[in-house]
């Protein structure tokens, strides 16, 4: 049961992660660059931006939120690794 | 001192530096040779990547791809960042979970298969060998042109270094060298971009000098749209090609990047799952420095080429740079042939413009202008820098040091993904099961050794179709690996059948469509252009439609057949938590 819901959290923040992934890139720096060019932050037209530069920098926090998230996830199901255990290959079954 | 003296000096401490790493970081047992004995800090592990990944395409060629491409230069820096966001997220801390040494191991366990196994090597050694290739003749381009030593001797000192610390440490060594040749590289890009962005806008982080202002008055970017529009060029800001098309090249260059082998082998090597997770973090933070320095160069770069050349109003006869008055880097670049100009109206001045545009052109016509000018490679737009610049020697020496970092980091890993899967995949895995532990580390020593002669080579005498196999290397990656292992992941469902005709499925497809255009081997069938594309997607944006065709033959076909044995289920479960 744990572990089930463990994974479902997991997918869950996975999930939203992706949607954020996908709506900075594909959305604003491709599909919908048009719309936000109408905009602009300095010298940037807004959808140029998103495609050249903000894109790549929601993609680190977006990744920065997954660690963190994860690391919540993993202490409240209680499969945190511990400091001393170091996560060795263990008989994955053999192939047949 | 000259400029050729220093580099020799900066070149030869660097190259110091790797070889003293690789006596440091001898490996002495095959977890050692295959993962760094998975004791890499995740910070560390975070440069190793970014080394691993930024290649001598990223440091030398991309700005200037930007510089020339604009807006549709964006698949690049999205394609090839936003794949650590689906590294991170979908593959590597389940991949570090399972705890082996390769990726071919993990799909050939995950579908109790040798024959997904296999094919999984062979798409393995033909996206790496098409890499490194291309690395091979980037230190060769950078030797003969800053050390004035011929390309193939060039190739042989930077296959002899490879070969000591590849060889000597395998992924111990390389992993320890790669931080080192990051910071070398890192630093040998931003300095240039920096003084460049001074120059220029008077800020000093590129980022923010691109929506800056420049000093004649006006944005940067708006400046630069007004002059090549003025020349008959797309604008900068927006670019020629079609939505879909930049969509699904993004696409596969992003799904391509996580489904390199070299790439995912990295987050083997550190010691939890919570520092695979992590460590793609610091990976992309550390790639993010250089991606998103490059397209404030390249703007800063065609801002800078234009107006040198276009000193005035477009169509005046003084508007255009005599040839007499050209600048001094524009003369060492003429040299090498990378650069050139050609008078074809006799009138003594270059004219530098978009013939290719009809409307433009005509009206050209009418100033006198007949035909474009200047030919420049894309190349040297950050090779030259530092001389455009007018930087101190110091720095040129420093670009030429880093670009041979980013190739040997790159062909490094590439070469040690390659003799793992010969001595771990082919010989302990499939056709030799017995064999021992000392033995199957002296097999991993010859194969990087082997591999690193015919890389060599491949750089010596590129095969012509290097080019066009770079899509080939991005759309295997996505259209094989990538679904094969994203799916032992999440689906519990997808069996050995399935997989393995998933694979396959998504293969000949993307394999067909880039050879039916670009004609690898072969002539191509059709004219690449877009009238003849399916649904007006390139060969390069191929391998997002053969991800998907993979993901729907493999999930047809395991619905069709017998479910996976039980202790395989007992395993995706497994990897699913950390501990």
């Amino acid at each position: 049961m744990k572990k089930s819901s463990h994974w479902g959290d997991n997918l869950r923040l996975v999930a939203i992660c992706l949607v954020v992934w996908f709506a900075v890139s594909f959305g604003c720096g491709i599909l919908f660059v048009d719309f936000l060019n109408q905009f602009s932050i300095g010298g940037f037209e807004l959808g140029f931006w998103f495609a050249q530069q903000g894109s790549i920098i929601v993609f680190l926090l977006v990744i920065v939120a997954y660690v963190l998230g994860m690391a919540r996830i993993d202490r409240r199901h209680d499969v945190a690794e511990s400091d001393a255990d170091e996560t060795q290959g263990s008989e994955p079954g053999d192939p047949g | 001192m000259s400029l050729t003296v220093l580099t020799y000096l900066v070149v030869g401490a660097s190259f110091a530096l790797y070889i003293g790493i690789a006596f440091a970081s001898k490996a002495r047992s095959t977890g050692d040779f295959y993962v760094a004995g998975k004791h890499v800090h995740p910070v560390a592990n975070g440069m190793a990547t970014a080394a691993d990944w930024m290649s001598a395409a990223s440091f030398i060629s991309m700005a200037g791809l930007i510089a020339f491409l604009g807006y549709d230069g964006s698949v690049y820096l999205m394609g090839w960042t936003g794949g650590y966001v689906l590294l991170a997220l979908l593959l590597a801390p389940y991949l570090r979970r399972f705890g082996k040494f390769t990726v071919p191991e993990f799909i050939g366990e995950r579908y109790y298969s040798d024959v997904a196994r296999v094919v999984a090597v062979i798409c393995l050694i033909v996206i790496s060998f098409t890499y490194v290739a291309g690395q091979m003749r980037g230190v060769g381009i950078v030797f003969s042109r800053f050390l004035n030593i011929d390309i193939g001797y060039g190739l042989l000192v930077g296959m002899g270094v490879v070969f000591l610390y590849a060889v000597l440490g395998g992924m111990k060594g390389i992993t320890y060298t790669q931080v080192a040749q990051y910071c070398v590289l890192i630093f040998a890009y931003t300095v240039p971009a920096v003084f460049i962005s001074l120059q220029v806008t008077g800020v000093m982080v590129p980022q923010v000098a691109f929506g800056s202002e420049v000093a004649g008055g006006g944005y940067l970017l708006a400046k630069l749209d007004a002059i090549v529009t003025d020349l008959g060029f797309a604008a900068y800001t927006s670019g020629t090609k079609s939505r879909i098309d930049v969509f699904f090249i993004t696409l596969a260059l992003m799904v391509g990047t996580a489904g390199l082998p070299h790439v995912i082998v990295r987050f083997f090597t550190v010691p939890k799952v919570r520092d695979a997770r992590a460590s793609a973090g610091w990976a992309l933070l550390f790639i993010a420095i250089l991606y998103t320095t490059a397209p404030a160069v390249g703007a800063l770069a065609r801002l800078n080429l234009t107006t040198t050349i276009q000193t005035g109003p477009v169509g005046e006869e003084t508007g255009n740079l005599p040839y007499e008055e050209r600048p001094e880097w524009f003369r060492t670049w003429e040299e090498t042939g990378l650069l050139t100009v050609e008078d074809k109206n006799g009138d003594g001045r270059i004219q530098y413009y978009n013939d290719a545009n009809a409307d433009f052109a005509n009206q050209a016509e009418s100033f006198g202008w007949e035909g474009n000018e200047l030919t420049v490679d894309r190349d040297i737009i950050v090779l030259a820098n530092p001389e455009i610049a007018g930087l101190p020697d110091w720095v040129v020496a420093l670009v030429a040091a880093g670009g041979i970092a980013a190739a040997l980091s790159t062909a490094a890993g590439l070469l040690l993904v390659i003799s793992a899967a010969v001595s771990h995949d082919l010989c302990k895995g499939v056709f030799w099961r017995s064999i021992s532990e000392r033995r199957e580390l002296m097999a991993g020593r010859i194969s990087a050794a082997v591999a690193i002669l015919l890389a060599g080579y491949l750089g010596f005498n590129p095969p012509g179709f290097v080019a066009q196999v770079v899509a080939l290397a991005f759309g295997l990656a996505a259209a094989s690996l990538f679904p094969a292992i994203l799916l032992g992941i999440f689906s519990v469902r997808v069996n050995k059948p399935g997989a393995v005709a998933g694979m396959l499925a998504g293969l000949l497809f993307t394999v067909g469509y880039i050879i039916y255009f670009k004609g690898v081997v072969v002539e191509p069938f059709a004219a690449d252009v877009a009238e003849n594309w399916l649904f007006g997607i390139s060969p390069e944006g191929i391998g997002g439609i053969g991800m998907l065709i993979n993901f729907a033959v493999a999930f047809s076909v395991s619905a069709l057949t017998r479910e996976p044995p039980e202790e395989v289920k007992a395993m995706v479960r497994r990897i699913r938590v950390p501990r």
